[in-house]
């Protein structure tokens, strides 16, 4: 009875107020999805991330014999200023951050480049000459790259430092820029959202306080009164987020795995496991919001 | 069953007392009638019974317990030993005559077997068998206050507040709204009534307690309704 009663009583109550119940349908909806889309761009570059710092390394290039770099005015590098830069390198406040150092000598630099531009014309003109010499520097930690970079930038026969990770960094910064702008637009929203679900809960009260006024005459209980609005609210605010959960799953789907993954090969996708990861969250945040809401309105409108 | 001990109630800081050192016992099983003119403090004697108000100073007792101290998530509990009538009858326009009984029950979280067994039994009481099915619009304003009071009763609570049942109710109607309060107060409940009408107070020759401007000015057993006559 208890149950079937509480039912019906949602049931009259969100068609009751049909139009704001579809409005806190529509803004949970839009504003999770932001949110969604805020933690699936952090997830995107943690995979970017951990798919590629793996690969990359620091690369000392040595000075080759047509350099006009100033710290190779010396022409080639000597066989004295590179084992000066292995030294520098395996000296012991550099040595607790190299994983490993090897060195890419000319020649193996030429047969890479032969391999990676096979049938190029300009790969063709290349000579061994023209090639690097360089050592490798794999770090323990790739976010102290400066560290080790000090030691070797400026040295003669250090023609440049390459930090591979910096390549990504623009692409890292766009995507860091686009979580923060969705997460404000979701921050608004949500902001929305706990309004109107107070407003539409306030609504339903008022149109009901005959129906809660006899209810508390009779001896109803806090809780039987309060629960149906309570549970207006978070239904409303769970078929949102189970909105934005079916647009996020759809927009991963074939946005990112049929389109940008077809197109654009190369790079770890996030894919529709990780908004299953989101998921709960997101209906997690909908019912919490629409609790806040309705705890707030209700000790107003709805007291004993 | 209801006892009240130098019991004050003030609304508003500094006002005039709605109610000034009231002391009043009320027994198990008996009719009590509540008179006085318009602010005389009979509305606000009901609402501390039903704890809707807490009394500024005093206490008071209703059914055993002290209202005083009564916690706020008690005080459902305390409801639902009171039945309470009122002069705008308060039904649920939407619901047939049967569901605007069976809500007091449904929202006790009585089982379906027990509403569909008492339900007829106090609408038949009240003399409305065959019109389960009617809207409160459909219905004499004699007859609504019958559902008001079915719905008040159908819990047999101990203790039956009315506020002015008759207020809105020919001199007839009255009377058979008054038979019937009469019916409950006989199977042992304990009814007290708000009323400025002075032919039912006279004819029903019960205890009277008149109110004036908040005080206690009379407290008389089989009175009437006025103090001089």
């Amino acid at each position: 009875m208890r149950l079937q009663f509480i039912l019906s009583e949602i049931g009259i109550g969100l068609r009751r107020n049909l139009s704001m119940t579809v409005s806190v349908i529509l803004v949970t909806f839009v504003s999770l999805t932001f949110v969604g889309s805020a933690a699936l761009l952090q997830m995107q570059i943690g995979k970017m991330k951990d798919d590629w710092y793996d690969k990359v390394e620091v690369s000392v290039f040595l000075c080759p014999s047509n350099s006009s770099a100033k710290t190779c005015a010396g022409g080639e590098v000597t066989a004295e200023q590179k084992a000066d830069i292995q030294a520098a390198l395996d000296a012991p406040e550099v040595k607790p951050y190299v994983q490993k150092i090897y060195f890419e000598s000319k020649e193996q630099a030429f047969k890479a480049f032969q391999r990676q531009f096979k049938g190029q014309f300009w790969a063709s003109a290349a000579t061994v000459d023209d090639m690097n010499s360089s050592f490798r520097i794999k770090l323990t930690d790739p976010e102290k790259y400066a560290v080790v970079a000090e030691v070797v930038q400026g040295r003669q026969g250090v023609e440049a430092v390459e930090d591979q990770r910096r390549l990504f960094d623009r692409l890292f910064l766009v995507l860091d820029r686009a979580t923060l702008l969705a997460g404000g637009l979701a921050a608004v929203m949500l902001v929305a959202a706990v309004l109107l679900i107070t407003t539409t809960i306030r609504l339903s009260a008022l149109s009901r306080r005959r129906e809660t006024g006899i209810m508390r005459l009779v001896g109803a209980s806090t809780m039987f009164i309060q629960l149906p609005f309570m549970l207006e609210g978070a239904i409303a605010a769970t078929i949102g987020s189970l909105l934005a959960v079916g647009g996020l799953w759809l927009g991963v789907e074939y946005l990112v795995t049929d389109w940008l993954g077809t197109s654009v090969g190369w790079i770890p996708y996030v894919t529709t496991a990780d908004v299953m990861t989101v998921a709960p969250f997101l209906v997690a945040a909908a019912i919490v919001l629409a609790a806040i809401s309705s705890l707030v309105t209700l000790s107003r409108y709805t007291k004993v | 069953m209801i006892r009240f001990e130098n019991v004050t109630k003030v609304y508003a800081r500094g006002a005039r007392p709605a109610l000034d050192r009231v002391s009043l016992d009320v027994e198990r099983g008996e009719f009590v009638f509540l008179v006085g003119s318009s602010g005389s403090g009979k509305s606000t004697f009901l609402r501390l019974v039903l704890r809707e108000e807490r009394a500024s100073a005093g206490r008071v007792f209703v059914a055993g317990k002290e209202l005083g101290s009564l916690s706020s998530w008690k005080v459902p509990q305390l409801r639902r030993q009171i039945g309470a009538v009122f002069q705008d009858f308060r039904l649920l326009p939407n619901k047939t005559v049967f569901e605007n009984v069976a809500f007091a029950l449904q929202v006790i979280g009585k089982p379906r077997h027990h509403i569909y067994t008492t339900v007829p039994d106090v609408l038949e009481m009240v003399g409305l068998a065959g019109k389960e099915k009617r809207r409160p619009h459909e219905l004499s304003g004699g007859e609504q206050q019958r559902v008001a009071i079915a719905r008040a009763f159908v819990n047999r609570p101990p203790i039956l507040l009315c506020d002015e049942p008759t207020g809105n109710l020919d001199p007839t109607t009255s009377l058979g709204i008054m038979r019937l309060l009469d019916r409950i107060n006989r199977t042992g409940t304990t009814v007290v009534m708000a009323t400025h009408d002075d032919e039912i107070v006279d004819q029903m020759r019960k205890r009277v307690v008149e109110l004036s401007t908040g005080s206690m000015v009379r407290d008389q057993s089989r009175g009437v309704y006025g103090s001089d006559r």
